[in-house]
């Protein structure tokens, strides 16, 4: 600084001059207390890296494409059913009667620049917005993230999924073309299949008979305004909560369960974060510019009479169609009430009885393992078999019902009789899933084993070695110590064993059947697990290795073979493996 | 009048129980329902005096090709269990010929739910002859002439509305074909020629239901042809068409291209921090 500061100089004291940068900030400062904002939010906070939890930031950066699509959509459509004649640059469809949101659709596609762009990438975003939530939910189920103390956010982003979904729903009905006014048949088809009120509901929801006229206007309030200011609030509590728990990390050496290791937020993460969005719009913008989504076009307005052959949802609603493809007809008529199991059991008791168990999954799971400490570090997945098996059987089960809900389609490109999958998949979803249950399970438990092996007899080296009698064996060395901590780095199960039998007077414990169910499951979930060695059993590991060693040493092999010639612990240069004949 | 009436009624309703009566109303229900026929019958039926030798052709081309499923005579084979093995081609007209033979679906290659479209076995000659054989056994629908004189956007937009109403629920929106009970299947309409697909709507080959030009008139099944043509010659407006199937190939589109590349992106990222810009051979 030129102007440094005197105490008795014969001028007063003048304050240097700041760049024009630090006075912006210095300004904002004093208006916004931006200084004790980033005191308490610091923006040192440090993010550990690793590619699984970039992830959710793959639906946090298509949410806001959506958004901003979303906003330049709504400059053009009009959410209305009231009936224009098409005037607009579509030949095929000039001067025919539709609803002015299937008009104005159209108007967006071909008569607003770059409209037909941001439709379609709109489009796009939103299949990638649920698709990432989906990703984002799995890897936090299998590396046991949603463990205490994240329970709660685990259920919000149950809520986020699901709101994604109805969000989903309600933008795929809004042009009021054939497919979405099909889908509304069918969502039509689900009210009335409640029981007793289901004719009301649908009255109430349509404003009449279906399809009525008001149903478009409800549909875009809830899809411009509701669900998207929930989602929003949902998002900004799920990021609270995962600034405030701090975020999960793997296990390794300096990591524990008090600290996180990784980047700091400002700068490295924020350039990362902010890069990803980039990257993210930019897929979606090559995707939107290059592949054709809902081409409404082709679809013509919606009529009541009228079908298409593949008429499907978009891909989130695919297991709710399934569920509804493969249910048998059943139907009841009691007191003059025609009950609807074919859709009432796939269309509402399904999806809901699904949506259940994934937001109650977390406190089962607590339940059961009576696990109630906290958790920061990650588990490897197979070190929690039984949960990894059952999200294996999930996704089978999932993965059955798109099939099942592309039936239809699966049938004309594998040429594979419709009738066939209905029947298969009928069967399927009972059996498969249980099969890839066990299937997982077993893998699970033998890479625990694999690990274990690791740990105490080292890893391959692929080294043959030919005993003086003449047997082979293959050569293990040990494993790096980091590579050991990281494999030892998780807790033993233990089995929760049950208040059993009955106290000093005879008297059953309380809740004993509870209590017993729930012991029986602990030993289901836990029982087969391999748990990692004890240090005794490592210790013994290792001097085995050593005597081993030794042994050939004092047997006096001609030359130095126990293999470390490849891992770079000693010189090759002396060694010599060829045949001394 | 009704004096008249009444005494004609009167006389006729005391001759009812006559017993030449029956007879006699009998043969004028058969002159009138002979009569009507021949007024209304198609009138393709006519055969020109050249038309003897194609028939002759056809008829020896039948026989090689066609009989062992068809029957000598095209009456048909019937299997022991009383089902079809060839149906009877009586009637059925030089359309069906021509659009069953002209677009490869006959002869079959093998026994099947559905005989599927290929590059066809007999050259154009060939099918006419075979054509004018069948139709000779026979009245059927001839092959239309679809000579288009004038069609403007009005035709074309009228033929997508037919074309929705009657057509997408088995063929899809885009004409890309659909499935249909037991292995059987719409096919797909596009590079479908003007001519067979009006054949097709007018015998109904296989599933397709037949649409007469009492349901779909000549002008209509035209304007159909039109809005398809118009669609095939329109540019794909949002890129690759993935299909034009719906919204299965664009939600696996959507996780293998999209999710795909942004999981591919994020390793990327994250495998690319400022740790690991250390050298090879660096102290750990």
């Amino acid at each position: 600084m030129s102007t440094s500061i005197t105490t008795n100089g014969t001028k007063s004291a003048t304050v240097a001059k700041g760049n024009k940068a630090g006075d912006a900030a210095t300004w904002a400062d004093e208006r916004l207390g931006l200084a004790k904002a980033n005191k308490l939010m610091s923006l040192r906070k440090v993010f550990p890296d690793h590619w699984s939890f970039m992830l959710g930031e793959i639906a946090l950066w298509s949410f806001v494409i959506l958004l901003l699509t979303g906003v330049f959509l709504t400059l053009w459509f009009k959410p209305s059913m009231g009936e224009v004649s098409y005037q607009g640059s579509y030949d095929q469809l000039r001067g025919i009667q539709m609803s002015e949101a299937y008009a104005s659709t159209l108007h967006i596609s071909f008569d607003v620049r770059a409209g037909l762009l941001m439709r379609q990438m709109h489009h796009w975003a939103a299949m990638l917005f649920i698709a990432a939530m989906l990703v984002h939910m799995m890897r936090t189920f299998l590396t046991g993230a949603f463990r205490k103390p994240r329970e709660l956010n685990w259920v919000i982003g149950g809520l986020l999924l699901l709101l994604g979904i109805l969000e989903g729903f309600a933008g795929y009905s809004l042009p009021d073309d054939l497919l979405s006014g099909t889908g509304l048949r069918i969502a039509d088809g689900l009210v009335k299949a409640t029981p007793v009120l289901g004719s009301y509901m649908s009255f109430f929801m349509f404003g009449g008979e279906f399809p009525g006229d008001v149903i478009i206007p409800r549909l875009y309030i809830a899809h411009v305004l509701l669900i998207p200011g929930l989602l929003l609030a949902l998002i900004g509590a799920h990021m609270l909560l995962l600034v405030y728990h701090k975020h999960t990390q793997w296990p390794g050496p300096g990591r524990t369960e008090n600290n996180v290791v990784g980047e700091p937020l400002m700068p490295i993460y924020m350039a990362k974060a902010g890069g990803f969005f980039f990257m993210v719009f930019g897929v979606v913008a090559l995707m939107g510019g290059l592949m054709t989504i809902n081409p409404v076009w082709r679809f013509g307005p919606y009529n009541p009479a009228e079908v298409t052959a593949g008429s499907q949802p978009d891909w989130y609603m695919g297991i709710a169609e399934g569920l509804l493809r493969i249910m048998p007809g059943w139907e009841t008529h009691i007191f003059g009430i025609t009950m609807s199991w074919n859709i009432f059991l796939p269309g509402q008791i399904g999806p809901i009885a699904l949506f259940a168990i994934v937001l109650a999954y977390p406190f089962l799971e607590q339940w059961i393992t009576g696990d109630k400490s906290e958790h920061h570090l990650l588990q490897r997945p197979r070190n929690a078999p039984t949960r990894t098996a059952f999200l294996a059987a999930m996704i089978t089960l999932y993965g059955l019902l798109w099939a099942a809900g592309g039936n239809d389609i699966l049938a004309t490109q594998f040429h594979v009789s419709l009738n066939a999958i209905t029947y298969f998949m009928r069967g399927a979803i009972f059996v498969v899933p249980v099969i890839a249950f066990i299937l997982a399970k077993r893998w699970c438990i033998s890479l625990q084993r694999h690990d274990n092996d690791k740990l105490l007899h080292g890893y391959e080296t692929g080294i043959i070695m030919r005993s003086p009698e003449g047997g082979y064996s293959e050569r293990h060395l040990p494993i790096a110590d980091a590579r050991a901590y990281k494999l030892t780095a998780r807790e033993r199960d233990e089995v929760y064993q049950g208040v059993n039998g009955t106290d000093a007077n005879g008297v059953d414990a309380p809740n004993a059947r509870v209590d017993g169910l729930r012991a029986r499951l602990s030993r289901a979930w836990f029982a087969t697990n391999v748990q990692k060695p004890t240090v005794a059993e490592l210790e013994e590991g290792h001097h085995h290795a050593e005597a081993e060693l030794e042994y050939e040493h004092a047997a006096g092999l001609d030359h130095q073979a126990d293999g470390h010639q490849y891992d770079g612990r000693h010189d090759v240069a002396g060694d010599d493996l060829t045949h001394k004949h | 009048m009704r004096l008249i009436t009444r005494k004609i009624s009167a006389r006729l309703s005391t001759r009812r129980r006559s017993r030449y009566a029956a007879p006699a109303v009998l043969v004028a229900a058969l002159l009138a329902a002979g009569g009507l026929y021949v007024a209304l019958s198609p009138a393709d039926a006519t055969n020109k005096a050249d038309d003897a030798s194609m028939i002759a052709k056809g008829r020896s081309l039948f026989q090689v090709g066609c009989s062992s499923c068809h029957g000598q005579n095209a009456e048909g084979i019937v299997t022991k269990r009383g089902k079809q093995y060839g149906p009877s081609l009586v009637g059925v007209g030089a359309a069906a010929v021509d659009f069953q033979v002209g677009t490869g679906r006959m002869p079959m290659a093998q026994p099947g739910v559905q005989a599927a479209r290929k590059k066809p076995v007999y050259n154009q000659d060939e099918i006419d002859a075979l054509g004018a054989y069948v139709q000779s056994l026979g009245p059927g629908p001839a092959v239309p002439d679809i000579t288009q004189s004038d069609i403007d956007n009005a035709d074309v937009v009228k033929g997508g509305q037919f074309f929705r109403t009657n057509c997408t629920a088995c063929h899809n929106f885009a004409g890309s074909g659909g499935a249909l009970p037991g292995g059987k299947h719409a096919p797909s309409l596009r590079g479908v020629s003007a001519k067979h697909l009006y054949e097709a709507m007018l015998t109904g080959p296989q599933q397709m239901p037949v649409f007469s030009d009492g349901v779909l008139s000549p002008q209509d099944k035209k304007d159909i042809i039109a809005y398809l043509k118009k669609n095939e010659a329109t540019p794909s407006y949002g890129g690759f068409t993935l299909g034009s199937i719906g919204p299965v190939s664009e939600g696996l589109f959507a996780w293998i291209v999209g999710i795909g590349s942004l999981v591919g992106i994020g390793i990327w990222l994250t495998s690319s921090s400022t740790r690991s810009t250390k050298k090879k051979g660096d102290a750990a």
